[in-house]
């Protein structure tokens, strides 16, 4: 009888816990999605072009929008290099014919551009669709994404300049990728069984190296991210360099104790910067364009600030500046005006940026 | 300062040993003012000139009576401390302030659509906190309600259906610690030594339980297509809206759509309320802010299938769809940017893991390769997850190379940057799982380098 009901308990057990797992209907779990819903979401496209909606844009449209949108980031000519790497540049006539970008293995071209590497169209149209402009993605229409698309492919001398884009022909563009033939899946890294390309030995004694450093950090690296004293513990097992000063070049048995007490000594990081200025900064995507030790599209706030420097209207004319928008004081470039920056947040902002945006 | 006398033990005491143990304190509560720098300059000196007369650092017998830490009770040992819930949230200690995830200069110029790397140099064991976890962003972070975030499977399904989070927090969950790395990590390595720590050239790399529902129930709960389902799009809510194109293999082996990250809610930089976790599968793939799964028949191209995350090859083509990091190992201490004070001991500890499953051992070398050591591991030694390796180690002052090797349960062992090279090249930017080499210099100094 124990036995029995040890066994059927077993078995009981067994059923509900295969049936935990496979039981196919979890309820009251979710909801149908509506056709309204996924046509919402559903807006990827694929290279065979499956989910691309009916659709067309002119290269002289693709211009417009460009000029209007996407070329404070990306340059007049899809050639920028100052926020993102460039968009066009590096392929022939030649490469489009051959659907192989010869630049990728000849390295004439120090930098790859997009249309040196995408092969496809799909790609093009899909991401600046979910994703662009920059700070306002999925704002364009369809239209506009088809003739921006089709402007890229004409600056890149692809499409000729009375080119309209659509979803009829643009299979038929895609055949004129210049690097639609430069991918390859022959490789093992896609499937978790499969072949490492690379095939190491487990040598474990007198194995075979060289006794030279073949690479060492370059000296202006050194310091190149802050000092590294700084980014470790200042007790335990270890100590972070000093990368302020020069290495040190003495043996360890040379350090003196008064050195070793000086390298293990607690250094109180640096009073953090009074962060409120750059936490607006970022919280209103000013440094989107503005870096703030360098110029990005628009200057850096350092450069802003030495400008103004000693004049006592600055605070006036910044704010303005921000409200409104300003136009020529650095560049073609505009800055729109910033409308949706509480007042007195813009006066955070500019004192922060008077005082040296520190 | 002082008949107190100083121990000086395996560990080189800080100057406030020196100190008054009035003004220690003081010093230890409200930090370093110009003034009492001024008098620790010169409480220092006088302090130099007693130690140069005879305190070993390696061993160091008491001085005098002994060190004034443990003679003179301190504050807090002799006072009351804080009331319970005095921070609701625990916060580090006020000690702890230099550990961050930090942005590398100059690798991207926008910081919406950068990366932060994680301080891998000072984190123990395997688990990244959820703070210092790095972060990649594509078109910045939100921090998303909830209660207002929907999730989608459709494509190839019978029952397109929508979930909120209060729906997939119903569903029978898993709890999983899983490894995540960028397949651009160290990838500033490829060519020659560029950065200065492990922070900035592994630290594109973090482990975490995270807890969800197997992403395989939900699409089984929708009916997906087993024929013709050969592939998922996974897509996030964010700006970019990033999507990546996953196997149905994957989706059904160990995937998670995941809301857990270390026993509470994701953060929000991570993701929060839901991303996808795919184990072994390099982190672009886990997509944040998950809001949409569809099922298909063939691959999606998106623009990082198709523009980034392909390794460029010699020959000019580039390897699309490259998914799994494979087998990798690095020592995270002592390692480049940190110094050794002292001849001696110390614990050479650090971290493997493999895209392709279990850590079967590393090795450790001390002479730039030439000889190897087989290193602790300490467990749990799970699947595609971090595995923490410690081996013993007596410096004698002489300039050495550390280096470490992984090899996985398949057997694969993780190779030198030459033997990468020799197959893809210096152009390839992801996927550089070489070994890494650290140089201790005879003053002490570690030291990013390449021995091959």
């Amino acid at each position: 009888m124990y036995r029995f009901t040890k066994t059927v308990v077993a078995l009981l057990l067994a059923t509900s816990s295969t049936m935990a797992l496979a039981q196919a209907a979890y309820t009251n779990i979710g909801r149908p999605a509506t056709a309204k819903e996924i046509a919402a979401w559903d807006i990827d496209v694929r290279p065979d072009f499956k989910g691309l909606p009916p659709g067309s844009g002119t290269v002289a449209k693709g211009m417009a929008v460009w000029e209007g949108k996407c070329a404070s980031c990306h340059g007049t000519f899809g050639e920028s290099n100052e926020v993102f790497t460039p968009i066009v540049g590096g392929t022939t006539k030649e490469d489009i014919k051959t659907g192989h970008v010869a630049a990728l293995s000849n390295n004439k071209q120090p930098q790859r551009t997009t249309i040196m590497k995408v092969p496809t169209v799909s790609t093009l149209w899909d991401y600046i669709n979910r994703a662009m402009p920059w700070t306002a993605p999925k704002s364009l229409t369809t239209e506009e994404v088809y003739a921006v698309t089709a402007y890229i492919l004409n600056m890149a001398e692809i499409l000729p300049d009375d080119f309209t884009l659509s979803d009829k022909n643009i299979a038929e563009v895609q055949q004129l990728m210049p690097n639609r033939n430069g991918m390859t899946r022959n490789h093992g890294m896609w499937d978790i069984k499969g072949k490492p390309d690379v095939k190491s030995v487990a040598c474990m004694k007198d194995c075979k190296v060289s006794t030279d450093l073949r690479s060492t950090l370059p000296e202006p690296s050194r310091n190149a991210h802050g000092n590294i004293q700084l980014q470790n513990r200042t007790f335990g097992e270890v100590r972070g360099v000093d990368t302020t000063k020069p290495a040190s070049t003495k043996p360890i048995s040379a350090i003196s104790a008064e050195q070793k007490l000086a390298m293990a000594a607690p250094t109180k990081p640096a009073a953090p910067a009074k962060a409120d200025g750059l936490a607006l900064a970022k919280q209103y995507a000013c440094v989107a364009c503005h870096g703030v030790s360098s110029k990005l599209i628009g200057p850096g706030f350092n450069e802003i600030a030495a400008k103004y420097k000693g004049d006592a209207n600055a605070s006036a004319a910044l704010t303005g500046k921000i409200k409104n928008g300003s136009n020529g004081a650095w560049g073609p470039i505009p800055m729109p005006a910033q409308a949706h920056v509480k007042d007195e947040d813009i006066k955070t902002l500019v004192g922060w940026i008077l005082d040296g945006a520190k | 300062m002082t008949k107190d006398a100083i121990k000086a033990g395996r560990l080189l005491r800080a100057p406030e040993n020196f100190l008054d143990p009035v003004v220690a304190q003081e010093i230890t509560a409200n930090g370093l003012s110009e003034e009492r720098r001024g008098f620790l300059r010169k409480s220092f000196l006088a302090a130099s000139a007693a130690m140069a007369s005879g305190v070993t650092f390696a061993q160091g017998g008491a001085i005098g009576d002994g060190d004034p830490n443990i003679l003179n009770l301190p504050e807090h040992s002799t006072t009351l401390g804080q009331a319970v819930a005095t921070n609701g949230y625990g916060v580090p200690s006020k000690y702890e302030t230099n550990l961050l995830r930090r942005e590398s200069p100059g690798l991207t110029r926008v910081s919406a659509a950068s990366v932060s790397f994680a301080p891998l140099q000072g984190l123990f064991g395997i688990i990244t906190p959820s703070g210092l976890h790095f972060e990649r962003h594509h078109q910045g972070w939100h921090d998303i309600d909830p209660s207002k975030h929907r999730f989608m499977i459709n494509g190839l399904v019978k029952n397109p259906k929508v979930y909120t989070m209060d729906d997939l927090m119903r569903l029978p969950s898993v709890s999983r610690m899983h490894f995540i790395e960028c397949g651009a990590n160290t990838a500033m390595e490829w060519g020659n030594v560029a950065v200065p720590t492990v922070q900035y050239s592994h630290g594109m790399l973090s482990c975490c339980e995270f807890t969800g529902v197997p992403l395989s129930v939900l699409l089984e709960d929708c009916g997906y297509d087993k024929k013709n389902g050969k592939f998922i799009l996974a897509e996030g809510a964010d700006g970019s809206s990033m999507t990546r194109t996953i196997s149905m293999d994957r989706a059904l082996d160990d995937v998670i759509v995941a809301w857990g990250m270390n026993g509470e809610m994701l953060r929000p930089e991570n993701g929060y309320p839901l991303r996808l976790v795919v184990p072994g599968v390099q982190g672009v793939s886990w997509v944040k802010w998950l809001r949409r799964i569809e099922v298909g028949d063939k691959e999606y191209g998106t623009k990082d299938e198709a523009i980034h995350y392909i390794d460029s090859m010699p020959d000019g083509m580039y390897r699309q769809y490259t998914s799994i990091q494979e087998c990798k190992s690095v020592i995270t201490t002592p390692s480049a940017g940190q110094m050794l004070l002292d001849k001696g001991f110390y614990n050479i500890t650090g971290l493997a893991w493999s895209g392709r499953g279990k850590i079967k051992r590393v090795d450790v070398s001390v002479d730039g390769g030439r000889n190897w050591r087989t290193a602790r591991l300490e467990g749990p030694v799970n699947t595609k997850c971090l595995t923490r390796f410690n081996i013993n180690w007596v410096w004698d002052g002489s300039p050495v190379v550390l280096q470490s090797r992984a090899i996985d349960e398949t057997g694969y062992v993780q190779p030198k940057i030459n033997e990468l090279r020799a197959v893809r090249g210096t152009r390839s930017i992801y996927h550089n799982n070489a070994i890494q080499s650290w140089k201790v210099s005879e003053s002490g100094e570690v030291s990013n380098v390449q021995v091959y």
